[in-house]
C-alpha cells in the first residue's frame, strides 16, 4: 500500500507540468470553443456580440492576471516549476485578446472600416485597450525559445512591459463600464496588487 | 417609417428556440467560465459554481393574457419575445442583462398603487386592477433604442400618457411631468446593494416635459406580446417614449405628478456629462464612450446576423415629435 502511494504521487509529481499545462490548455479553450459555438447558433442571450465580447475580454484579463500570479508563487512557495507554464498562460490570453478584437471588429462594428478605426481613436478606453492589444502582440511574436535566445538582454526589456499592458487593461475596464464601479475596482486592486509584489524590481529600474 | 424588408438571416417567430431551451445552454457556459477564464470574481450572483448542483425550480412570475386593440400591420422584424423578456435594464433587480429575470421573478405588484398628483385639480390614485380597466388598451409596435447603441421592436399594450394626465385636470403651473419607481429595497436587490445597484441612486426617477408627456406616442405600458408585462420589463406599469433612449422609459412606476420645475433624472444624476434631460435619439451627438450614430438591431440570428444599421433622428419618429424641439440646439440639450 504505502509503495503504491507513493509511486502514484511520483508520478503525479514527475509530471506535475505536463498536468497543470493540460489543465491550462482545456481550462482555456473549451470554454472559447463553446462560447463561439452557442453564439452562432444564437443561443447566448439576446445579445450574443455582447456577450462575446465581454467573455473574452474578461477571459484574457484574468489569464494575464494569472500569469503575473506565477512568479510571486513560485517564489513564496519555492515552487520554481511553476515557471514553465507562464507563457502558456500569456499566449491564452493574448488569444483571448485576438477574440476580444477580431469579434468588435466583425460582429460589434461588422467590418464598417471607419466606424473601427473612429471609435480607436475617438474613445480613450478603446485606445488604452488597443495600446495594451499591441504590447501583448509583440510579447507573443517574441515568446519563441528561439528568439529569446536571439534576443539577449532586449527580451526582457521588451517582456517588461507587461507590467504597463496589464495597467492599460484595468483601466480600459475600469472606463469601459457604464456605472458600478465595484468589479472594475476588484480588479484594479489586484492588478496593484500584483505588481507591488514587484516594487524591488521597480525600485532597481529607477536607481539605475 | 422605417421600411426593411426581411433578409434571410430574419427568422421568424415561430424559428425561435423555446425559452427553457435558450436560458439552460446559457447556464452551460457560465459554468465552463467559471473555472477557466470566464471569472476570477463572480460577474452576477447567480453565476454560482454550486449551481451546477442545485437545479431547483425557479418562482416563476404569474402573467396573463389581455384583451386589447391589436396594432395594424407593420413591415418591421419584431424582437423575440424570448429576448425582450431576457435582456434588461432594470438596475433594482442588478446590472447585467440578464439579472433582472433571474431575480426579479418573485416580484410582488398586486396590491399596487399608482399616484397622479401635484399640479392638477384632481388628483387620484390607480390600484392593480384600474391599471388594466380605467383605459382603452391598444397595442403599439415601438422601436426602443437603448443610449448603448442597440435597439429592438417590440409590441407593447398600454394608453397613452395624456389620457391619465388629463384626467387629473393639470393647473397652468404644470409645466413637467416627474415619474418614480417603487422604491423596496426588501424586493429589489439593487436597491439594498450599492454594488448590485450600480451606484445609481433609488428610487430612480424620471421626467418629461409637459407637451412631451401629453404626445400621443408616448405611451404608459402595462403589456407586451399579448400578455401583462414580465417583471423584469417593469410590470405592472411602465412608461414607453419612442423617440428617446430607453433609460427615459421609467419601470413599476407608484407616482406620476406634475411639477412646475425640471425633475431630477436618475441617469443625469449619476453623469450628466453622459446623459442628458431630454435623451433625445440623435445619431449626431455621440455619447462621449460611444458612437450614437449607428445601432444594432436584435432579432433573430447568432453571431453572424448583420444587423446593425443607421439609426435614425429621434429614432425615426421625427414626424410626429420634432416639432417640439425646433427652436433648441439638440447638442447642448442632448
Amino acid at each position: 500500500m504505502v509503495a503504491n502511494k507513493t509511486t502514484l504521487k511520483s508520478v503525479f509529481l514527475e509530471n506535475r507540468v505536463l498536468l497543470l499545462k493540460i489543465t491550462i490548455h482545456l481550462m482555456s479553450l473549451l470554454p472559447l470553443v463553446a462560447l463561439y459555438l452557442l453564439a452562432f447558433d444564437d443561443q447566448l442571450g439576446a445579445d450574443p456580440v455582447k456577450e462575446v465580447i465581454h467573455f473574452t475580454g474578461m477571459g484574457g484579463f484574468n489569464l494575464l492576471l494569472l500569469s503575473l500570479l506565477i512568479m510571486p508563487l513560485a517564489k513564496k512557495y519555492r515552487q520554481a516549476y511553476l515557471l514553465q507554464v507562464r507563457r502558456l498562460l500569456g499566449l491564452y490570453s493574448f488569444t483571448y485578446a485576438v477574440c476580444h478584437l477580431l469579434s468588435f471588429l466583425a460582429f460589434e462594428v461588422q467590418f464598417d472600416l471607419t466606424l473601427f478605426f473612429n471609435e480607436i481613436i475617438d474613445r480613450p478606453y478603446i485606445t488604452v485597450g488597443v495600446g495594451a492589444f499591441i504590447i501583448l502582440l509583440s510579447l507573443a511574436f517574441t515568446s519563441l525559445n528561439s528568439l529569446k535566445r536571439s534576443m539577449g538582454k532586449s527580451w526582457q526589456k521588451l517582456h517588461n512591459w507587461v507590467y504597463l499592458a496589464v495597467l492599460l487593461i484595468a483601466l480600459h475596464y475600469f472606463w469601459s463600464v457604464k456605472s458600478g464601479l465595484f468589479d472594475p475596482g476588484m480588479y484594479a486592486v489586484i492588478t496593484v496588487f500584483l505588481l507591488s509584489l514587484r516594487r524591488e524590481k521597480f525600485k532597481r529600474w529607477f536607481k539605475k | 417609417m422605417l421600411i426593411k424588408t426581411k433578409k434571410n438571416y430574419q427568422l421568424s417567430e415561430n424559428e425561435v428556440t423555446a425559452e427553457p431551451v435558450y436560458h439552460d445552454r446559457r447556464q452551460v457556459l457560465k459554468k465552463m467560465g467559471y473555472l477557466g477564464a470566464g471569472t476570477l470574481l463572480a460577474q452576477s450572483a447567480s453565476a454560482n459554481p454550486l449551481d451546477f448542483f442545485s437545479n431547483k425550480p425557479d418562482k416563476v412570475f404569474a402573467q396573463r393574457a389581455l384583451s386589447f386593440q391589436p396594432a395594424g400591420e407593420s413591415s418591421q422584424i419584431w424582437t423575440p419575445e424570448a429576448k425582450v423578456t431576457t435582456h434588461n435594464n432594470f438596475y433594482e433587480f442588478g446590472t447585467n442583462k440578464s439579472d433582472p429575470v433571474e431575480n426579479a421573478q418573485g416580484f410582488n405588484v398586486n396590491p399596487w398603487q399608482l399616484s397622479i398628483s401635484g399640479e392638477v385639480d384632481k388628483p387620484y390614485t390607480l390600484g392593480y386592477d384600474d391599471l388594466f380597466t380605467r383605459f382603452d388598451l391598444e397595442e403599439r409596435i415601438y422601436r426602443l433604442r437603448c443610449v448603448e447603441a442597440w435597439s429592438m421592436v417590440i409590441p407593447w399594450i398600454g394608453f397613452s400618457l395624456a389620457e391619465v394626465i388629463k384626467k387629473a385636470a393639470p393647473n397652468s403651473r404644470a409645466k413637467y411631468v416627474a415619474f418614480e419607481t417603487l422604491y423596496d429595497p426588501k424586493q429589489m436587490p439593487g436597491q439594498a446593494s450599492r454594488r448590485l445597484g450600480g451606484g445609481v441612486q433609488y428610487p430612480y426617477v424620471e421626467g418629461l416635459r409637459i407637451d412631451e408627456a401629453m404626445n400621443p406616442l408616448t405611451l404608459l405600458s402595462v403589456g407586451l406580446y399579448g400578455k401583462t408585462l414580465p417583471a423584469q420589463n417593469g410590470a405592472p406599469i411602465r412608461l414607453v417614449v419612442p423617440w428617446k433612449y430607453g433609460f427615459k422609459s421609467i419601470k413599476s412606476i407608484v407616482s406620476i405628478k406634475l411639477v412646475e420645475k425640471k425633475p431630477p433624472t436618475s441617469w443625469n444624476i449619476l453623469a450628466a456629462n453622459e446623459y442628458g434631460f431630454y435623451a433625445n435619439v440623435n445619431p449626431e451627438v455621440d455619447h462621449p464612450r460611444w458612437s450614437q450614430a449607428s445601432e444594432r438591431r436584435i432579432t433573430s440570428g447568432g453571431l453572424f446576423a448583420r444587423n446593425r444599421i443607421a439609426t435614425l433622428p429621434f429614432n425615426g419618429y421625427g414626424e410626429d415629435v420634432a416639432d417640439m424641439y425646433k427652436n433648441m440646439d439638440l447638442k447642448v440639450n442632448y
